[in-house]
């Protein structure tokens, strides 16, 4: 993470003074970002830079969901199966792309291009079933839609 | 996202937020200034003293439009501006209350809004620093967020000296990395802190210790909203919309089996039957209305029949025996299997259950592990009494609301539609054939990855 300093002490800036351990999250986000996951070097290596407690940052990633500490498919499916997308058809949503995929949801496929999760509400109900693609949303979902999104990441 | 300003003729009465056409550009400084935009900002800084802005907040009657519904006025006013200790804003847009998508409709669209909201307050509070806390999933929001920051950085409204008044603020853009807990406001601050989001007990409240143990007011994006629309207007005016009690508009945001789905803008006092008809389409596909979760899932569902008489306003909502909560209603028909819908709800609380009081912790899961057990055609006879046992268990008894909600959001189905449950149970299958979706676009996946399995 160390090539990452730099970005951090510029988000400091805007902080106020005694406020480092505030930048736990904001930075492990960034870290995650850059390799994919959060890796042991990295935890040890925040864990000085920002002066705070190990225990601190190893609670935070256990408690967050969006924080990984190994490596997820190249592309991550994060299928809403809340209330309304549930009520618009997220069920067969998941099926629909477990079938496609040869997975469930939690696994990635053997040639580590996808990884398929459930979530919760992702408010954006209106416009159910949906899923989360990396940051992108993709909404109000039918088969054609998914089939072609599909295709076209596994390009 | 589906914007109802394209799709239905507003009916609603006052708009004060979608009240202009959505372009490629609406969302920007320029576009927003040219609307009138920052002027109530101008107007603070330049004619008003922190506590008279505080006095106008609370002469307009805003209330919270988090959840709980209390008086923004009455929060901020706590907060003493000659205690000599550093003093926090922080806008909650962490959205994530099932069914409520409202925040992002504000966020995407009127950022700069619930930026000058929040910088107003912070100068009512005195504050140095305003925090925004986003959830982490949100992306395009964020980056309108982002960019509205630093427009208003470059534009002087922002930083050291804003507008040469002498009033400096930073604004922080925090975001989550995904958990529901964290929108409770003192597990936000723990988040802010860079802590796992874990609850605290009151007293003291936040408004006296809360971020860095200091005195902190947390709002909701939408209450932050309205803060530059009563500056402009002035208490009396916002007043005259909406109802006595209930002043100003209500953002809802509608989903479920309903025709037009998206964000509405409701002037309160508003008839119910006549937003779900007129204003959404009805029910999809001219199903009949079954029920209403009206404010996201932790408020109490009203029956078809039950909201005939109400109108969308706090009151109306409380007589009727639920809340408005944060806006996010779901309309569900007739046809519906509730057990399935209760399963779909107690998965969520318990996964999003933070731990640490036991009766939420554990109730959560026994009433999971209940309903999927019924679910499954092993319902027995006293499962009923155990749901509502562990459901008024958790009444009271908990750091914050999660538990108590997740309770009464099941009684509520249980009060209404306790004979599908006991049928579910003697007849090992549900009423409705285990229906959830009126329309369902992926008819057949579930036939075809069984046939595949
Ligand atoms: C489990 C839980 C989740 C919550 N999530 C949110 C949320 O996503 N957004 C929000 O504004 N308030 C949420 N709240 C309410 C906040 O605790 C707080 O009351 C609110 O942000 C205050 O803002 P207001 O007074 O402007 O309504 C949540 C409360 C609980 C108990
Ligand atoms: S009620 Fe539940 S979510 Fe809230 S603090 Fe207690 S265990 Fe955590
Ligand atoms: S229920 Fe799926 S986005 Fe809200």
């Amino acid at each position: 993470m160390k090539h990452l300093i730099p970005e951090f002490e510029r988000w400091k800036l805007r902080y106020p003074a005694g406020f480092e351990g505030s930048l736990t999250i904001p930075c492990l986000r960034r870290i995650q970002e850059d390799r994919g996951y959060i890796a042991d070097s990295d935890i040890t290596e925040l864990v000085e830079y920002l002066g705070i407690t190990r225990i601190q940052v190893d609670e935070a990633i256990a408690f967050y969901t969006q924080f990984t500490r190994k490596p997820l498919g190249t592309h991550h499916l994060q299928v809403c199966h809340n209330v309304s997308c549930s009520m618009r058809g997220a069920e067969g949503l998941i099926a629909h792309l477990g079938a496609k995929l040869g997975i469930g949801p939690g696994q990635t496929t053997t040639d580590g291009r996808f990884t398929l999760t459930t979530v919760e509400c992702l408010a954006s109900c209106g416009t159910a079933p949906m899923m989360m693609v990396g940051d992108a949303y993709h909404e109000n979902l039918t088969p054609a839609s998914v089939d072609a999104l599909l295709e076209e990441l596994a390009q | 996202m589906t914007d109802a300003v394209d799709t239905a003729v507003p009916l609603s009465g006052t708009k004060f937020f979608m009240n202009f056409p959505i372009t490629a550009t609406s969302h920007s400084l320029a576009d927003y200034k040219a609307r009138g935009g920052y002027q109530a900002l101008e107007k603070a800084l330049r004619e008003m003293q922190p506590a008279e802005v505080t006095k106008e907040v609370s002469a307009s009657g805003l209330l919270g439009h988090g959840g709980a519904a209390f008086p923004a006025g009455r929060k901020w006013g706590v907060v003493k501006l000659t205690d000599g200790e550093p003093h926090y804003v922080c806008m909650n847009a962490d959205e994530g209350e099932p069914g409520t998508f409202k925040d992002r409709w504000l966020l995407e669209h009127v950022p700069h809004l619930c930026l000058e909201g929040l910088i107003i307050g912070s100068y009512a509070l005195q504050g140095r620093h305003a925090f925004i806390y986003i959830r982490g999933e949100f992306d395009l929001s964020h980056r309108r967020m982002s960019d509205a920051i630093e427009e208003a950085y470059d534009a002087g409204l922002l930083g050291e000296n804003i507008l040469g008044t002498g009033y400096s603020c930073d604004v922080v853009l925090y975001r989550g990395a995904g958990s529901y807990v964290c929108g409770e406001a003192s597990a936000m601050l723990a988040s802010l802190e860079g802590k796992k989001g874990w609850p605290r007990n009151r007293p003291p409240r936040l408004t006296v210790k809360g971020l860095y143990q200091k005195p902190t007011v947390v709002n909701n994006v939408e209450t932050l909203a309205n803060v530059p629309v009563i500056i402009s207007r002035g208490a009396v005016e916002f007043k005259k919309v909406g109802t006595p009690k209930s002043p100003g508009t209500q953002m809802i945001s509608i989903s479920g089996h309903i025709a037009r789905p998206g964000v509405y803008e409701v002037e309160y006092g508003y008839p119910w039957q006549k937003f779900i008809y007129d204003d959404c389409g009805g029910m999809q596909g001219g199903a009949a209305l079954k029920c209403i979760i009206p404010g996201g899932v932790s408020t109490k569902l009203l029956s078809a029949k039950e909201i005939e008489p109400l109108t969308l306003d706090h009151n109306s909502a409380l007589a009727g025996g639920s809340q408005l909560g944060s806006g996010g209603m779901i309309a569900i028909a007739e046809g519906t299997c509730m057990v399935r819908l209760a399963q779909v709800i107690q998965r969520f609380y318990h996964h999003e259950s933070c731990g640490q009081c036991t009766p939420c912790r554990e109730g959560m899961g026994w009433m999971e592990r209940i309903l999927n057990r019924i679910v499954a055609g092993g319902g027995r006879p006293e499962d009923i009494d155990r749901l509502y046992q562990i459901s008024t268990a958790n009444d009271g008894t908990t750091i914050c609301s999660l538990g108590d909600s997740a309770g009464y959001a099941c009684s509520a189905i249980l009060d209404h539609y306790r004979e599908e449950f006991e049928y579910f149970i003697t007849h090992k299958r549900s009423m409705f054939d285990g229906r959830l979706v009126v329309d369902d676009p992926f008819a057949g996946a579930l036939s075809t990855a069984e046939a595949r399995a």
